[in-house]
């Protein structure tokens, strides 16, 4: 209070340090700007349009009545709708089948990779294309390998003697769901294990030449070393992995069209909302999946929170 | 490499009976053979699919529909590419589809990069809240849109004269709907990319009078050109390969993009009998055999891209 000499120096250091702050401030904000635009414009203003009309009897085209306010009678119908019922069941069995079989197969194929050969990059390179043709072509080119009269796995399969005659993989009710999985496997191992490679590779060989030295053999030091330190890679794999097999629409759309039993959740709200037009009945549903999502979302955060403790 | 630093390591330790196949030339061979014999088996399903498809393109319609299958193509021909190529409906696919993923590509990359600019190298409040969003936006899932986008494609009344044109039908409902997945993701990358160069260079262009603009084109823009190749191959094959949106606000087929016109091939030569398959797989091989160049030349820019993204995730 009573120097005067000393405090001059100091608020002009902050002031000068907050007008840089404040220009740095509006800068950032300004270049932000256009990308927020567009996430307002393209998911969020949608995302609140779709809870909205949720609440409507919204009709594309229709047009007999005009749209109006019908709370939660969407809702409701919803509950007691047997086949979003059956989507829900089919969606969650083809997550459960795909997502365990592309872990484990994915899990080898990268401990396989991961050791020195020559001709690894290669390798890496050959297991990313699958990965970067669109699930469209993936979905054709199997639909033609498992054609029932000159399909190439029947063929395969009468050759080995592993099948006496050619089967309708696809047609057929009891092995649809494991043809068109086939099919999602093929195309998402590779990845799946490029993915666990990414992770193997900044485990620190050190460790493991410390556990040999310390006797601990091959299975062992999976367990003890490459299994834990896998942790982070294996949970960003399985997360992205269920969400994504979650919504899964193209590979059941191209192999089984709009076929009653045969629909997962995302072909239901789209045929809901593009074929038939109901767009309140399809809001309802698009939250619906949304919050299915979401909840796995929360399972898997609250999991890997109580795991870590 | 390893098997060098493993024998001398067995020498010192007692000799086991794998250490002994180990040091013997012709044991040291067969103890490598159920590791290639895996390696083989990974390629082999990997690649089989795409060779049946070329094998299946490249076969003339009599052999081709006729058991016993044959797995080398006796009379190769080309016709199949011929019928493809010839087809304007085929043409016009693979025009869209470019337009659509180059236009999401170009525009993701230049409102992403300033975006990653500003989340990057600068500090401000709010600035964590952005990447979470954007963070958030890359797992959000699109069939969660789908009618609200489809409504709002048929053209709408904003305020006073403005009006959302209407866009149904067209290829750029596609360039707007597939921003929400390229965006997102290309902002968090090249966000990390921004994060990771040094500060020297840009305190340099600062004293010398540089203004940020200068110095984010200038100075930073160049160096992270690599994460504008790869962000960019990235944007492109998700926006190249994306069903859901295409086959819901296209109706047209001459909008077609090309996994649409893929499934709903008749092919030049079709007939009401025969299902085109000979000419469908020449399809997907012309389709598929530039993001397959593309991903053997970029594999590595690939590879640290997607784990970028992910990992951080």
């Amino acid at each position: 209070m009573s120097t005067v000499a000393t405090p001059a120096p100091v608020p002009r250091k902050r002031r000068r340090r907050t007008k840089l702050q404040r220009r740095q401030t509006r800068l950032g904000w300004l270049l932000l700007a256009p990308a927020l635009a567009v996430v307002a414009f393209v998911a969020i203003y949608p995302l609140g349009k779709t809870v909205y009309q949720s609440f409507t009897n919204q009709e594309f085209l229709g047009g007999l009545e005009p749209t109006k306010w019908v709370g939660f009678a969407n809702y409701h119908q919803l509950i007691h709708d047997p086949t979003f019922r059956d989507t829900v069941v089919l969606t969650i069995k083809f997550t459960a089948i795909t997502v365990s079989f592309e872990f484990l197969l994915g899990l080898i194929v990268a401990l396989v990779v991961n050791s020195k050969f020559r001709g690894r990059g290669l390798m890496r390179a050959v297991m990313l294309v699958p990965w970067a043709i669109p699930t469209v072509v993936a979905a054709k080119m199997w639909q033609w390998m498992l054609d029932d009269t000159t399909g190439v796995i029947n063929d395969l399969g009468i050759r080995l003697h592993l099948i006496s005659h050619s089967h309708a993989w696809i047609a057929d009710p009891s092995t649809r769901l494991a043809a068109v999985s086939a099919v999602d496997i093929w195309k998402t191992t590779p990845f799946v294990a490029l993915l666990l490679l990414a992770g193997l590779q900044v485990i620190p060989n050190d460790l493991y030449e410390a556990a040999a030295v310390d006797g601990a053999n091959k299975l062992q030091q999976f367990w003890r070393i490459t299994l834990p330190l896998l942790r982070p890679a294996i949970l960003v794999v399985l997360i992205f992995r269920t969400l994504d097999a979650l919504r899964v629409f193209d590979v059941f759309q191209v192999l089984l069209g709009y076929r009653l039993g045969a629909q997962t959740m995302a072909v239901y709200d789209q045929s809901t909302i593009t074929q038939d037009g109901h767009v309140g009945y399809g809001a309802a549903l698009s939250v619906a999946i949304f919050l299915i999502i979401s909840l796995f979302v929360v399972i898997y955060v609250t999991f890997v929170r109580v795991t870590e403790e | 490499m390893s098997t060098a630093a493993e024998t001398t390591a067995g020498s010192v330790r007692p000799v086991s009976r794998s250490v002994r196949l180990r040091r013997n030339p012709l044991g040291r061979v067969l103890m490598k053979v159920p590791f290639w014999l895996l390696i083989l088996a990974v390629a082999v399903y990997a690649l089989f699919p795409f060779y049946w498809a070329l094998r299946s393109a490249i076969t003339p319609d009599s052999e081709l529909f006729s058991t016993p299958l044959k797995y080398f193509p006796s009379h190769p021909t080309w016709a199949h590419f011929h019928d493809a190529l010839s087809s304007s409906f085929f043409r016009r696919a693979l025009l869209n589809s470019t337009i659509v993923a180059g236009s999401v590509t170009l525009l993701s990359l230049a409102i992403g990069s300033v975006a990653a600019y500003a989340l990057g190298r600068f500090r401000f409040r709010g600035k964590s809240f952005v990447l979470y969003l954007m963070l958030s936006m890359t797992i959000f899932p699109q069939i969660a849109i789908l009618g609200a986008l489809y409504t709002m494609f048929s053209g709408f009344h904003i305020v006073g004269p403005i009006s959302f044109p209407k866009l149904y039908d067209t290829p750029w409902a596609l360039v707007f709907s597939y921003l929400i997945f390229t965006l997102p993701f290309t902002i968090w990358v090249l966000t990390s990319f921004m994060r990771a160069l040094p500060g020297d260079l840009e305190e340099a262009a600062y004293v010398d009078g540089a203004t940020p603009l200068q110095v984010f084109w200038k100075v930073l823009l160049p160096l992270i050109a690599p994460g504008l190749v790869t962000t960019g191959l990235l944007a492109f094959i998700a926006a190249w390969n994306e069903y859901l949106y295409a086959v819901s606000f296209i109706q047209s087929p001459s909008h077609y993009t090309v996994p649409v016109a893929i499934v709903s091939f008749t092919g030049a030569s079709g007939n009401a009998f025969q299902f085109p398959w000979g000419t469908v797989m020449a399809a997907t091989i012309v389709v598929t055999l530039p993001l397959i160049l593309a991903t053997l030349v970029l594999q590595r820019r690939i590879l640290a891209g997607l784990t970028a993204g992910a990992v951080k995730g």
